[in-house]
């Protein structure tokens, strides 16, 4: 089954660019042949020429940066963009969700839902759809969120998982938090699930795992790509019954649409429990087979609404991902993102009382009783996730 | 590639505009090693509109280096002058070449495939720069109200031999207030204090402490125009200040800050409009045993009274929002480092404690490793508009030289007191502003919600 992503903005397009990389050289340095056929078959095409082409649409509201990840994909020699499989304008999105939203758009839709439905018909069967943007800036936040309207309406039945990445906390951009919670309160009706990366997070791995000293964007990306790899590479799983899963996005999330996050670096902090809805373990590699895993089935870090044994998803491949002899990725639904979210509604709160920044949205088309509603949304998902015990 | 408008006039605005083209001539030839005549850079040569009631500077430019750039279908032209009043640029000539702008703006418009923004150029003190350029500015608010307009506007210092200049100054700045989407406010003594400094440096007697001469901001060299002439100094500083500006739109970089994202991210209230700008470094040494001035060094400095083009102090003042735009090989990490480190001592209003706007362009400047420019949102304007209020006031309670003013046709006295108050009242806005900065304020109570 087949995966079509949508890369939109700046860092969409700059990550997704990573992550195919990734792939197709972690199923190339593989012998082992089924794996490497189910991977190339989710995330890429063979062409008639004999090369391989990423199931990717990349969308951005000016060029730069989509002429920069399709010739840097062409340079690597293994695989590519296809020629035609990108939608740029001339002029960003000027960090402004409701331009993104309610204007850039609904103006390009028919043009990217064109080049979704070219990527679709050559899948021999869709799974579904991984939109990969940012919050923090207009283009990703607020184009890629009405893409993911667009998705939805289009195709009902096929799944959509949004990959976000999350800005510093300290800024970069000054509207960030307004651009952030407008989009993941409408993601929630939208999305099938959510994967997050923060930047902060990412930053301290690069800092003090992977000890880079002047860390880039490229360092960043590289490690988001390496995780996000992890989770979506061929596994078996319990059901697939000794073969590799055909559906790569199998996660049944008995709750109402959740965030997940991922990358297993978090530690629970003894006072405050981080409490797991659901987890998803993915190990990876040598031995893995034997590993324990009880640790994770531990009811006292679950809600009480499920069995530890239903709650926990036990994936597993023996092929060594990305070069690691041995790895694991935690895909985690649990209260782990609360503080961050609260911190981001907190800010943007802040700046809504005062007004400020308000007219830069008004003037595109979105209303203050839009954002109520959005803070509305976020504030009870904050509360439904409190009161996990 | 998106393009922009320049609209420079008047005396000033020419001057420091043909020094924007020259050495932005010098960037793409520097970077495009072939030397080719860049196809980006030409396209937007096509996009500029000269105009002054003075055939001096213009003329000049028809005769210069810069000749087979400029189409004289760009130039608006005329012989008299504006006698340094308001009114006549505004009003006299601003009535009688109208629609001749409105069609040369329009033409300049049509050449841009991708048209973000229009930079207008011109000075406060004068009378065709202050005048006719802020009739320019609301023309284009008529014709073109989706197009960003971003105004360098070069303010006189309180020796201005102008006598007029306060009038000018104030009744130009009710239209930007009005009008523009941003303004980029220069005084012409910082402009000064940065041009004496680099001259210190570079007649240091220390040996050694030679400066890379294509370096200095205020330098020309290596530019099209070979002689250098009084205020050339300091009409590079303002021009280096829109080579940054626009270096995300014309260069690759891991963050990207586009022209449209400025105002998005700096003007929370449509009125606070004004940013101070400041640049480093100012110059580099040549010298190679003498090491280049820290990464780091070049942060602090963005944040130090002697770098601002205005005469104010960001730092003790209260900053509502703050762009980085850094050029060279810096990545994030210096970027976090840096705002980790230099925020505590920086006051930020209380709903915008991480306000930072931040761009990443991985070309520098020419004759630098990398350069910084930030643009403060920040209530030390206060002072300045303050002082400027004090200068019209003294001269309109005696009524000086308003008759000159009044006799303009169409021109009325409720202009003066309507641009007076609108002055007024931009302060009492920065002043509400400041009087949050003391107090703590605390977290806004969230929405509760039923279960």
């Amino acid at each position: 089954m087949s995966v079509v992503t949508v890369q939109l903005g700046q860092c969409g397009n700059q990550v997704g660019q990573e992550l195919f990389d990734v792939m197709c050289s972690d199923a190339r340095d593989v012998h082992r042949k089924t794996y490497s056929a189910v991977s190339c078959e989710r995330f890429f095409r063979q062409t008639t020429q004999g090369g391989k082409q990423a199931r990717a649409v990349l969308i951005d509201m000016e060029p730069k940066v989509i002429n920069h990840s399709m010739s840097k994909a062409a340079k690597s020699g293994r695989w590519r963009y296809g020629e035609t499989s990108h939608f740029s304008q001339k002029q960003g999105s000027g960090n402004n969700w409701a331009n993104g939203y309610c204007v850039l758009g609904p103006r390009h839709r028919d043009a990217v839902e064109e080049l979704v439905r070219r990527q679709v018909e050559h899948c021999d069967m869709l799974a579904g759809f991984i939109p990969i943007m940012s919050v923090a800036g207009g283009t990703g936040s607020g184009v890629g969120t009405f893409i993911t309207q667009c998705l939805r309406d289009v195709y009902p039945s096929s799944f959509v998982l949004n990959h976000l990445t999350w800005p510093y906390g300290t800024g970069e951009v000054i509207v960030q938090n307004y651009n952030s919670v407008l989009t993941l309160a409408h993601l929630y009706q939208l999305s099938d699930a959510i994967l997050v990366h923060e930047n902060d997070i990412v930053h301290k791995i690069c800092s003090q795992l992977l000890k880079i000293k002047q860390i880039s964007f490229s360092d960043i990306n590289r490690v988001i790509a390496h995780q996000l790899g992890g989770v979506l590479q061929p596994t078996l799983t319990p059901a697939s019954c000794g073969a590799y899963s055909r559906h790569p996005i199998g996660i049944d999330w008995q709750v109402c649409p959740p965030p997940a996050s991922a990358g297993g670096s978090r530690s629970l902090s003894a006072g405050s429990f981080n409490t797991s809805l659901a987890n998803l373990l993915i190990l990876r590699g040598k031995d893995v087979y034997s590993a324990e895993t009880g640790g994770f089935e531990d009811p006292a870090i679950y809600t009480s609404w499920l069995p530890p044994d239903e709650a926990l998803s036990l994936w597993k491949s023996p092929v060594p991902f990305n070069k690691y002899e041995k790895s694991a990725t935690l895909v985690s639904n649990s209260q782990a993102l609360l503080r961050p979210l609260d911190d981001m509604v907190r800010k943007a709160w802040n700046m809504f009382a005062s007004r400020a920044y308000i007219h830069q949205y008004i003037k595109f088309g979105i209303s203050e009783e839009d954002f109520l509603d959005s803070f509305t949304s976020l504030e009870q998902v904050i509360s439904s996730y409190s009161e996990l015990q | 590639m998106t393009q922009s408008v320049v609209v420079q006039v008047g005396q000033c605005g020419n001057q420091v505009g043909c020094r924007f083209w020259d050495l932005a001539l010098r960037e793409h030839a520097h970077v495009n090693k072939r030397g080719l005549y860049d196809e980006a850079l030409s396209s937007f040569f096509r996009n500029a509109v000269l105009i002054d009631m003075e055939e001096g500077v213009v003329h000049g430019i028809l005769q210069g280096p810069l000749r087979e750039v400029f189409d004289s279908a760009q130039l608006l032209t005329d012989v008299s002058g504006s006698g340094n009043n308001w009114a006549v640029g505004n009003l006299t000539y601003g009535s009688a070449y109208r629609d001749s702008i409105v069609n040369k703006l329009r033409k300049a418009a049509e050449h841009c495939d991708c048209l973000q923004c229009f930079f207008l150029i011109h000075s406060m003190g004068g009378g065709t720069g202050s005048g006719l350029g802020t009739r320019v500015l609301s023309l284009l608010e008529e014709e073109f109200p989706d197009v960003c307009r971003i105004v360098t506007a070069m303010y006189p210092s309180a020796e201005d031999d102008v006598i007029t200049s306060p009038y000018n100054s104030v009744l130009a700045m009710r239209e930007l207030t009005e009008h523009a989407d941003c303004v980029l406010p220069v005084e012409n003594q910082s402009l000064v204090d940065i041009v004496n400094k680099i001259s210190l440096m570079s007649h240091d007697a220390k040996p050694g402490c030679v400066l890379k001469k294509e370096s200095t901001v205020t330098s020309g060299q290596g530019g099209v125009s070979p002689t250098e002439r009084p205020f050339d100094a300091m009409n590079n500083i303002v021009a280096n200040l829109l080579l940054n500006i626009t270096s995300s739109s014309r260069f690759d970089g891991s963050l990207n800050m586009d022209l449209n994202e400025i105002a998005n991210n700096l003007v929370p209230f449509p009125r606070l409009h004004y940013l101070v700008p400041s640049l480093t470094p100012l110059y580099t040494l040549a010298d190679v045993n003498i090491p280049t001035r820290r990464l780091d060094q070049m942060f602090s400095d963005a944040f130090s009274k002697e770098h601002q083009l205005i005469r104010a102090d960001p730092k003790h003042s209260l900053y509502l929002a703050c762009a980085l735009m850094v050029r060279g090989n810096v990545q994030v990490s210096d970027l976090r480092r840096n705002i980790e480190r230099l925020r505590p001592s920086l006051p930020f209003v209380s709903w915008n404690q991480e306000g930072w706007k931040t761009g990443l362009c991985s070309v520098p400047p020419v004759g630098h490793a990398h350069s910084l420019l930030a643009l403060a949102n920040n209530t030390c304007v206060k002072p300045t508009f303050m002082e400027l209020r004090d200068r019209f006031t003294k001269l309109y309670k005696k009524k000086a030289h308003l008759h000159h003013y009044l006799h303009v046709d169409g021109m009325e006295q409720s202009a003066f007191s309507e641009a007076l108050s609108s002055l007024s009242a931009l302060i009492e806005e920065y002043h509400h502003l400041d009087a949050t900065k003391a107090r703590l304020i605390p977290d806004a109570p969230r929405l509760s919600i039923a279960r």
